[in-house]
């Protein structure tokens, strides 16, 4: 906490008015980083700069700062979230850094997501995914009792694992198919492993699946790209679970693929 | 939790002797310790800063020490109990929580909702049903605020699947067009606020003012708070708000997607509700909701709550621009649990 000091480096940001706009890059320097901000706050601070000097800021999407909400991401130096290893942009601090660098800042791209401005995306089709099935049906009132449905430890650990997904698309930014493979097995995983999720399964997976490839989404050939750059380091174990879910759901399941 | 026993102590923490550190939680609440609830354990932290007690570059924090537990339970059953969150403070502050103690200190939140509604979840524009901590109904009932995951599940699972279902049923569908001229009223009153909050094109930026707005609520409407206090801070932000109004530098244009204006808009809700909440806190001359009145406080630093005079909700209804809020008093009725003293000692 005590090695304060502050870096200079350049950004190479890209610049879009609407989702018309072609785009492009603009570089900016900016002198006088802290190294104890964060990516964000970095951009904040040239924000603040650029506003005062009657320029237009840079926008960008982010709520909680904290790697708990997923509304962050962006590319940096050509990776979804930047550098850090299991961590939103958010969570990357300026330290990570070295004076004079130039740092690459980009939206996250896919056909799936369109750009609105500068680096916000359009992440909707994500939502669109779980309306289709990424949820369980339930009868509210009466207050379940706690112990009425035993589940083991391990299963436990493996469905938190999956749920620690924050939904920010980093998979499908990495991905050279732009698949969303890894963002749909985690949410099926998480309830596909709990007794709870088990009903609907079938009905789910080909759900999900189908609104996926709706959306535009590619579909996964196994890069493992995406478990690399997942901030929440989702493992892709689960698409493997995902695809034994599909098949059983093929073989077994009342189909909905031709509702 | 500790801070150094002598003040300005500059020593890395871990060279810091058991007997120069001051166990301050433990010496002053001997049963509970550092199991205190969290506003006690956040005002008397933030004391400890404000005597001048405070570590770390800034002074303002107070070492949360894991070196007795990780020793005593092993590093991994910390890590698997614990583990994001020291990853976090890692991340933030570029420092090993598990080789050295961590500085905390108590910040705001968020505003925590407050929102009046009715039994049944209802706000007092019918059909807006206010749920989860948005509403007042657990405001202050056992922490700060309210409380996400409790009234997530009671307001979710168990209250609104009915009222509003009955709202619904008994509303019937009704026609919402858009081309009603109440609808119209509010389109043009939006775009005079935005048009308005472009063209004051001062020197100060949003998150300038925002800054000097939070620092008077920190100091006079937060944790602790005293008339005096509270009377500055209701003088200071009728000043920034002033300020905010004439000096405010927004980014357009608005017809793009514009964080900034966003934000600006939400800077002068801020303005309103933070003058609000100063005078509601001025109102109430007692210690209550996890809030310290420092007139309101025993010799010992306990709150003290004054069940006579404040044993009710107040909910303030606002009269418009420029005009006092009105004050409605509801009263609280206990009809099987007694009310009594909270003690920690
Ligand atoms: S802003 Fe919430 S995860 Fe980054």
């Amino acid at each position: 906490m005590n090695n304060h000091k502050t870096i200079n480096i350049t950004l190479k940001v890209w610049r879009q008015q609407s989702p018309e706009d072609r785009g492009r890059f603009e570089i900016i320097p900016v002198e006088g980083v802290d190294t104890h901000s964060s990516f964000l706050e970095m951009l904040d601070f040239l924000n603040e700069k650029l506003i005062l000097q009657d320029k237009e800021p840079i926008e960008f999407d982010n709520d909680c700062r904290e790697g708990i909400c997923g509304t962050c991401g962006m590319m940096v130096d050509g990776i979804p979230h930047g550098h850090g290893k299991g961590m939103t942009i958010c969570q990357l601090h300026m330290r990570e850094f070295n004076d004079g660098a130039t740092v690459v800042v980009e939206p996250f791209r896919a056909r799936a997501y369109k750009v609105i401005q500068d680096l916000i995306v359009d992440r909707s089709p994500l939502e669109k995914i779980i309306q289709a099935g990424g949820y369980i049906s339930v009868n509210t009132g009466g207050a379940p009792d706690a112990n009425a449905i035993p589940v083991g430890q391990e299963k436990v650990e493996e469905a938190m694992d999956a749920a620690a997904c924050i939904g920010c698309g980093a998979c499908v930014a990495s991905c050279p198919n732009a698949s969303a493979m890894l963002f749909v097995s985690a949410k099926v995983s998480q309830l596909a492993l709990l007794p709870q999720g088990r009903p609907e399964a079938n009905i789910r997976v080909l759900a999900m699946l189908k609104e996926m490839d709706a959306c535009g989404f590619g579909n996964c050939t196994n890069h493992r790209v995406c478990e690399a750059a997942c901030p929440k380091e989702v493992s892709i174990s689960h698409i493997a679970r995902f695809n034994r879910e599909f098949l059983k759901a093929g073989l077994f399941g009342r189909s909905t693929m031709d509702k | 939790m500790w801070v150094p026993k002598n003040p300005g102590d500059n020593r890395r923490p871990n060279d810091i002797p058991a007997n120069e550190r001051d166990y301050y939680l433990e010496k002053k609440y001997p049963s509970f310790g550092n199991l205190v609830p969290r506003d006690v354990a956040s005002r008397n932290a933030k004391q400890q800063c404000d005597a001048g007690k405070g570590v770390g570059p800034t002074g303002r924090a107070v070492y949360l020490d894991f070196m007795q537990a990780i020793k005593r339970d092993g590093k991994a059953a910390i890590a698997r109990k614990y583990g994001n969150l020291f990853d976090m403070y890692r991340n933030i502050i570029d420092e090993d929580p598990y080789e050295t103690p961590m500085m905390i200190y108590p910040a705001a939140h968020f505003t925590l909702g407050g929102l009046w509604v009715a039994y049944n979840l209802m706000g007092n524009v019918p059909g807006l049903f206010v749920l989860g901590e948005a509403n007042f109904s657990d405001h202050g009932a056992n922490r700060l605020g309210a409380s996400a995951l409790m009234q997530g599940l009671a307001d979710g699972y168990f209250v609104v699947p009915y009222t509003l279902a009955g709202y619904l049923g008994d509303a019937g569908n009704s026609d919402v067009a858009e081309d009603h001229p109440v609808f119209n009223e509010s389109i043009q009153s939006m775009n005079t606020h935005i048009e308005k909050l472009l063209s004051i094109n001062g020197k100060r930026t949003v998150e300038d003012i925002h800054r000097e707005l939070g620092r008077v609520m920190e100091d006079h409407v937060g944790l602790a708070r005293n008339e005096a206090g509270l009377k500055k801070a209701i003088e200071q932000i009728k000043e920034i708000r002033a300020e905010f109004w004439e000096n405010v530098k927004v980014a357009g244009p608005s017809d793009r997607h514009r964080l900034n204006l966003q934000k600006a808009g939400r800077l002068a809700d801020f303005l309103e509700l933070d003058e609000l909440m100063a005078i509601d806190a001025l109102n109430r001359r007692e210690s209550c909701g996890g809030h310290l009145r420092t007139e309101a406080e025993s010799e010992d630093g306990e709150a003290i709550r004054d069940d006579d005079n404040f044993c009710h909700v107040s909910a303030w209804e606002y009269k418009g621009e420029g005009t006092e809020p009105e004050l409605h008093r509801e009263p609280l009725v206990f009809e099987n649990v007694k009310l009594t003293q909270r003690s920690y000692k």
